[in-house]
């Protein structure tokens, strides 16, 4: 197929339609806009249904219900309105139930700003909901992995009856870049029998819930989530390991800021220093292995993010002590610039060397 | 082919998103690989308007255009803003228009296009941006003038009757000079 010239946004959508979806509950927020936009016309031409709810409490809840009755269903939004989803995400983890949510995210917190923002990596990461519980999250880094990622999204969601998060910025939901639509990996789900669809009366009814009142009731569900959530820690990490080999600096950066930090690599190249990248595509589960064998000649990881440091946390785990880890980020909105970063990882390297 | 990274910007309503879209619809076409990443937010209510337009051989590391080989300058807002971006040997392009000021800068290639005045004179004050685009085009070489054409073919097939002013706009502002 052809590749055609998309928005961020857009192929969001036309790639969880590609995925299987064909409900969709949301609630209006920039910049995320375009893609309720593009649902509410394309998913009546498929049979599905675009419905925009009157709060995102209620759309939330709406995927809950559509994901009962066994439905390939999602939802979008921005940082503060994936904030006031989490109580549905919470109870969709419990319940086992599949769902794709997009988080086109924004510079926080409270209402924040409407630029880009990826300080909404532990709400994703640690369960911004109650309870021990996880949801896969995926950072795509260009217009084609997003709609990679979305159209692989349902599949996974499916395979392992979990929500599925994909989370971008502002950036990547409003750049336009050629994107080739391409038909999603099938895993292999088991049949949804557990889905609220009518007995028929050939069988006893199906019974979805969240609610455990007896502990040792209650503790057996989070064991078997325990045992979900360990397989896909084993299974599902997903990272992009680039030009590690002698680098003296290790950046570590997801979704854009990947991007800027490979602009950075180059720049430092010139400048005769060796620099590579980790890319984590899946945030949770995080690729820890990706940090086991790092270059002898590495002096320093560095975190590169547009929050004041969230997935830093995750680096130090990863490293462990073995180097110094360093930080670089921008918040409010700002992204930062290839000139900045440069001049921080010269200050880190002078550092160590004096 | 070096990457060519541009920041073009104007008032809302000028066409600068648009030009920016052109340019990387045509690269595409070319096989290239291209990034057109908008500003966007309230300043797109009367304020500046602007996007990062990046077309290159090779896979894109930034979207972001922080050094760029070109700025487009609209109007004077944006040519304050956005001047001091331009690399050292890389070029200025100012709508004369609505421009009176010229560059302080001596060491990048500046040139004045009354675009406005150039469209009006050819029926369509609306065109402006496509005079520009011409213009551009004939000076970096960025993508080539076929591949517009084609990109002004795809985009107004519903509005075909657009389609030969436009393309008359673009030609004039390639062979201008």
């Amino acid at each position: 197929m052809a590749k055609v010239l998309m928005k961020g946004n857009e192929a969001f959508a036309a790639a969880a339609i590609k995925g299987g979806c064909k409900y969709f509950f949301g609630y209006p927020i920039t910049p995320q806009n375009e893609i309720p936009e593009y649902m509410s016309r394309e998913l009546p031409k498929i049979g599905g249904c675009f419905l925009q709810a009157e709060s995102e409490i209620a759309a939330i809840n709406m995927v809950y219900g559509a994901s009962c009755a066994g439905a390939r269903v999602m939802t979008s939004s921005s940082s503060p309105g994936i904030a006031l989803k989490q109580e549905g995400i919470s109870f969709l983890a419990s319940a086992e139930l599949p769902c794709v949510l997009i988080n086109v995210s924004r510079a926080g917190p409270g209402i924040g700003g409407i630029q880009p923002g990826q300080a909404d990596y532990y709400q994703s990461t640690r369960g911004g909901g109650n309870g021990d519980y996880q949801v896969l999250v995926y950072a795509p880094a260009s217009v084609q992995e997003a709609v990679e990622l979305t159209a692989n999204a349902f599949e996974i969601a499916d395979y392992y009856r979990n929500p599925v998060m994909i989370l971008g910025d502002g950036m990547i939901g409003q750049m336009m870049e050629p994107v080739e639509l391409k038909e999603p990996i099938i895993r292999d789900a088991s049949p949804k029998t557990w889905a609220l669809t009518g007995t028929g009366g050939q069988r006893t009814h199906n019974t979805i819930k969240s609610l455990a009142l007896e502990p040792d009731d209650l503790e057996e569900i989070n064991l078997k989530l325990k045992a979900k959530y360990d397989v896909i820690q084993e299974k599902e990490v997903q990272y992009e390991a680039y030009n590690l080999d002698g680098a003296e600096i290790i950046l570590v950066a997801y979704g854009t800021v990947s991007r800027i930090a490979k602009a950075v690599i180059d720049d430092l190249a010139a400048l005769n220093i060796k620099a590579g990248l980790i890319r984590p595509i899946t945030l949770w589960p995080f690729p820890y292995k990706a940090f086991n064998d790092l270059p002898a000649t590495t002096k320093s990881v560095m975190s590169v993010e547009m929050s004041f440091g969230q997935m830093i946390d995750d680096v130090k785990i990863a490293v462990n002590g073995r180097v110094p880890v360093d930080f670089y980020g921008r918040t409010g909105g700002n992204v930062p610039s290839p000139e900045e970063i440069v001049c921080k990882v010269k200050e880190i390297l002078g550092g160590a060397e004096s | 082919m070096k990457d060519h990274k541009f920041i073009i910007s104007g008032f809302g309503g000028q066409g600068v998103m648009s030009l920016g879209m052109m340019l990387a619809y045509g690269g595409m076409l070319e096989g290239k690989e291209v990034t057109w990443l908008p500003s966007y937010g309230p300043e797109m209510r009367g304020g500046t308007a602007n996007c990062n337009v990046v077309i290159s051989q090779k896979p894109i590391s930034s979207p972001v255009v922080t050094k760029a080989t070109s700025v487009v300058a609209m109007n004077l807002p944006s040519l304050i803003k956005f001047e001091k971006n331009v690399i050292a040997e890389g070029n200025l392009f100012v709508n004369s228009s609505l421009i009176n000021e010229k560059t302080s800068r001596k060491d990048i290639h500046d040139y004045y296009i009354a675009a406005n005045d150039i469209a009006i004179e050819m029926g369509n004050d609306k065109a402006a941006n496509m005079v520009l685009l011409g213009f551009i085009l004939a000076e970096t070489q960025a993508i080539s003038l076929k591949s517009v054409e084609k990109v002004i073919e795809k985009l107004f097939q519903n509005k075909k009757a657009l389609i030969p002013l436009n393309i008359k706009a673009l030609n004039i502002g390639y062979e201008f000079n």
